[in-house]
């Protein structure tokens, strides 16, 4: 039985779309508290599948929301969705915006276990506990925005995959919403595999709060410290101006991957900036459910109103990476990314392994036709390049120029200006990625306080501590941005609030790291080991743009090694990064070696 | 790591917090900065949890006096109500025993645990990322402690409700302040005509401010307005280590490379964009919050909710304090510090620090405001007291 009527509902939908048969999951006590929700109930029910193949009908895609999704605890509206990745083979879990969260949790479910394969295109369709199955016949081939026109009646929720994962992009995303992307490890193709095009839900329940004084007290608290933020709520913060607000600082920090990451300036930042787009695009503040930062926005004006401006991460890739200086040419790559429902790093950065690979002075011209080419795979460059840079410089010859961690592109931190970003990069389990650990919070950003990002010393440690909490984070599942300010100590008391169960913030963090932990000795049983720790070799040799006072040399890679051999030690991994079983019966996880 | 632990003694040592700091940071291993047998409990407490770092100090005078009359006043948890504690700290719990079994519980839970025992208090306190973080929480429950205690004795004798024992507790206490310094320093001569100058003169200003004892800790924050950019301390910067540590933030908003700002860029600004003013000084000296936290309206409907929701015109003197909490909320500083400021050399927001302005084009004007109305605030204090304990001592007298 769910540990009480507060927070979770208790039950999960598993869903086989080669039956249509649909099953409803009641999890023990046990397990909601040894895993919460989100990330780390969807790692439980991936981790006996986990060795099939990506494709197989077998293979689970995950749908899971956390306990304070539907309640008053800030930013808690979001979702985590997981499966192996088609991009990496590692563990795919992604943490998605919008209102699907909260609409699944409303209609009465924790969370979905969607198997098996569809003989024909299909859909979910989800009205508190009824749980349909339809015909996608006539939306198959769709873009999103199309999806979007057809389903979304405007009190459900939809999520869609759009053609490119239909035609087998890598890195196909699942659009949520309209806005909001759960990108980056091909969770698209993961649907699409599944011949499953979209999922909408309706839910009309409400989400019981054990104490609702304790959790508006908590609250307060958050919504106070969130105010005392700068990055979050200070005039040039997400709140104003989107994520891209750190675009400036970036550049200024001398760490903006620029040129497919030989450099790290770009000249022209200054004019591409959130300040330019904003005074270009007017856009309009939009917020995922229960979020009062609201840092996602939307044009106002012109010929694209409606249309989702970039993240930081696009804003960068678009320009610097590439080399591109039409802000325009953003806009539209942007949009057709989500037209498609592809990731936008991943597809900036391989277009930027492709323009190094074939010596393109200017790719600025073929930006749209790539992408265009990318998602229909109309082409066999289109079908090349939609495996991901990794994939397509291997099969060049060229590997060196995929500037990835284990398949996964590389987001927009130079790892040469922030020595913790490229331990973060190395440990991420889903390969390169910012946000498991995301040491730009303290190395640039300065909170909780600043540290030096000049050095790994006390970098291991910072890292395995910041995985722990986000892996807690992404199961309650709430924001990380909010983490900038907030911290676990705060949302502890909304968690016990909500349901009841008594929980330090400590509790959460151990939490955190058998959850973590799991990932790990998932990817383990995938074959995955301290060889696939490491970081793309034109780190360790080239410098970056200095400038400004500031120096960034390249990475001394006995130092790297050695903050690594450290992170092995302090989360329990013995010298080639596999988990061991002493570590797995620590934290209360069944040990499968193979 | 070794240098950071090395770093944070010497400061806690020379911010008067304690005398025998005892820190330890971690990554793969533990090092502490001295040998002490302390480290065994502290070691299970470090077991138990998932940090990097650990300070463990008896607080120095006259904090240690105050945290022990306050955790004999309070036997489970001191709750503090200025800014610092209400936004990071929450409150202050109180453990009993020196082992890892009475501390665990609270550091699982808060960010620090004041430890009374053996005849003594010790705080710990912890970081997930730096010692600094430590650093930062001690120097903070030190700062709330006092706010805390002084706010609490004046309102007492208000009251007439002080025992022998409290006035003894209080007399120590005070006999441990350091005097005020009276003189302010001779700092850099503006106008500035470039960025150079004005980072110098902010990083000595900053530093003079730490060195007069204005601020709690480190922190605080200044800037200067050159041209039509606002030169600002980076958010958590520490005013005695600005260099690198300075934003230049156009004010025309062309450019957002200013979001590591002081979260109260947004209050600086307008009290820019208001007024002639070019420089403006903030920190927390000790009795300017405290007297602005001194409200005798004993039955406003505002009680308890002064930092947010007070809308009397209060002063002290020529210097009008204002609610507001930290940051730009609907509630912020941001909205009630920058009209208050207007036509004043200062202005106090409540329980949480003072901001001191000038168009002297530097940092002396804004500097003499700071320590002269902390002075007056210090001098004020202790009139309101002494006119309450003469009242009580007649009533002693006469009963």
């Amino acid at each position: 039985m769910v540990p009480s009527s507060f927070g979770w509902t208790g039950k999960i939908a598993h869903i086989n779309l080669t039956t249509s048969e649909i099953d409803v999951v009641q999890p023990s006590c046990e397990l909601y508290q040894k895993f919460i929700g989100g990330k780390g109930m969807a790692g439980h029910f991936l981790r006996p599948h986990v060795t099939l193949a990506w494709d197989h009908p077998d293979m689970p895609v995950l749908i899971f929301t956390g306990p304070l999704v539907g309640t008053a605890a800030p930013t808690s509206g979001r979702t985590t969705i997981m499966s192996r990745s088609p991009l990496t083979a590692t563990v795919a879990d992604t943490s998605v915006g919008g209102r699907l969260g909260f609409q699944l949790k409303r209609a009465g479910w924790d969370g979905l276990i969607i198997t098996g394969k569809s003989d024909k295109p299909c859909g979910i369709n989800i009205v508190d506990d009824k749980v349909c199955i339809a015909d996608a016949a006539g939306l198959w081939g769709s873009g999103a925005e199309g999806v979007f026109a057809t389903l979304a009646d405007g009190k459900n929720s939809v999520a869609t995959v759009g053609p490119a994962a239909e035609n087998g992009v890598a890195f196909s995303s699942l659009i949520v919403d309209k806005h909001h992307s759960a990108g980056r490890m091909g969770i698209g193709l993961s649907f699409a595999a599944k011949h499953l095009k979209y999922l909408t839900v309706h839910g009309t329940g409400t989400v019981a709060v054990h104490d609702k004084t304790e959790l508006i007290a908590a609250r307060e608290e958050i919504l106070r410290l969130t105010s005392a933020s700068p990055i979050l709520m200070g005039q040039h913060g997400f709140s104003c101006f989107g994520t891209g607000s750190i675009y400036d600082l970036m550049d200024a920090r001398r760490m903006m991957p620029t040129d497919n990451f030989k450099k790290t300036h770009f000249d022209r930042a200054g004019q591409l900036n959130a300040y330019a787009y904003k005074e270009t695009y007017s856009p309009g503040k939009h917020g995922c459910m229960g979020c009062h930062i609201r840092c996602k926005k939307i044009v106002k004006t012109r010929d694209m109103q409606g249309a989702s401006m970039p993240e930081f991460e696009t804003m960068s890739h678009f320009t610097a990476l590439i080399g591109n200086t039409d802000m325009d040419l953003v806009m539209h790559a942007n949009t057709l990314c989500n037209l498609y429902g592809m990731d936008t790093i991943s597809a900036a950065a391989t277009l930027a392994c492709y323009r190094e690979m074939s010596g393109m002075k200017d790719i600025s011209h073929e930006v749209i036709d790539l992408l265009t080419q990318i998602g229909n795979a109309s082409t066999e460059l289109g079908r090349k390049l939609g495996k991901g840079s990794a994939h397509f410089a291997r099969q060049h010859n060229a590997a060196e120029t995929s500037m990835s961690v284990k398949g996964l592109e590389l987001p927009a931190y130079d790892p040469r200006g922030a020595y913790g970003m490229s331990l973060a990069y190395v440990m991420s389990t889903r390969g390169g990625c910012h946000l498991r650990a995301y040491p730009v919070s303290h190395e640039i950003l300065r909170k909780p306080v600043a540290t030096d990002r000049f050095t790994f010393s006390g970098k291991a440690r910072i890292i395995k501590i910041a995985e722990d909490q986000n892996a807690v984070v992404d199961s309650l599942t709430a924001c990380k941005f909010i983490f900038f300010a907030a911290g676990l100590e705060e949302y502890a008391r909304a968690y016990t609030a909500v349901t009841g169960v008594a929980a330090t913030a400590q509790d959460l963090l151990k939490i955190g790291e058998r959850i973590y932990y799991q990932e790990r000795m998932m990817n383990g049983l995938n074959g995955f080991d301290a060889n696939d720790d490491d970081l793309p070799s034109r780190f360790f040799k080239e410098e970056g743009s200095s400038g400004n006072a500031i120096e960034i040399f390249p990475l001394q890679r006995e130092d790297f090694l050695e903050a690594r051999a450290r992170y092995y030690r302090i989360r329990g991994l013995n010298e080639q990064g596999h988990a061991t079983r002493q570590k797995a019966e620590e934290l209360e996880l069944e040990w499968i070696n193979s | 790591m070794d240098q950071l632990v090395k770093k944070y003694a010497q400061k806690m040592i020379h911010a008067g917090l304690t005398d025998s700091p005892l820190i330890c940071g971690l990554d793969d291993e533990v090092i502490w900065s001295r040998q002490d047998k302390d480290i065994a409990p502290l070691e299970a407490v470090l077991a138990g949890m998932n940090i990097n770092s650990l300070i463990c100090a008896e607080p120095a005078e006259p904090y240690q006096s105050i945290l022990h009359f306050l955790t004999i006043r309070y036997p489970d948890t001191i709750t503090p109500g200025d800014c610092e504690t209400r936004t990071f700290l929450h409150d202050l719990p109180i453990a009993r025993n020196f082992s890892a079994k009475a501390i665990l519980p609270h550091l699982l839970k808060r960010k620090s645990v004041v430890v009374a025992s053996e005849g003594k208090v010790r705080v710990i306190t912890f970081g997930t990322v730096s010692p600094e973080q430590a650093f930062v929480t001690f120097s903070s429950v030190c700062f709330a402690a006092f706010v805390l205690f002084f706010s609490e004795f004046l309102a007492d004798c208000q009251k007439g409700c002080i025992t022998r024992h409290y006035e003894k507790a209080y007399r120590k206490a005070v006999s441990c302040l350091e005097d005020s310094p009276g003189t302010p320093p001779p700092l850099m001569r503006g106008p500035f005509t470039s960025e150079s100058a004005v980072h110098q003169a902010m990083i000595e200003a900053g530093r003079y401010t730490v060195d007069y004892g204005l601020v709690d800790s480190y922190f605080g924050n200044i800037s200067c307005r050159l041209g039509e950019t606002i030169y600002i301390s980076q958010t958590g910067s520490s005013l005695d280590e600005l260099a690198g540590c300075i934003d230049p933030c156009p004010m025309d908003g062309s450019s957002c490379a200013g979001v590591t700002a002081s979260s109260e860029l947004t209050a600086h600004n307008d009290i820019f964009m208001r007024t002639d003013n070019t420089v403006i000084l903030h920190g927390h000296p000790r009795f300017a919050v405290i007297l602005s936290m001194d409200c005798q309206v004993i039955d406003c409907p505002h009680r308890g909710k002064c930092h947010t929701k007070c809308s009397s015109d209060r002063t002290i003197n020529d210097i009008p304090i204002v609610p507001g909490e930290v940051g730009t909320g609907p509630t912020g500083l941001s909205n009630t510090l920058p009209p208050a400021i207007k036509g004043h050399r200062g202005a106090i927001v409540w329980g949480h620090g003072l901001f001191t302005v000038a168009s002297s084009d530097d940092f002396n004007e804004p500097f003499k405001h700071l320590l002269d109305i902390e002075n007056m605030c210090r001098k004020e204090y202790f009139a309101r007291v002494e006119t309450c304990m003469q009242k009580l001592s007649y009533h002693r007298t006469a009963s």
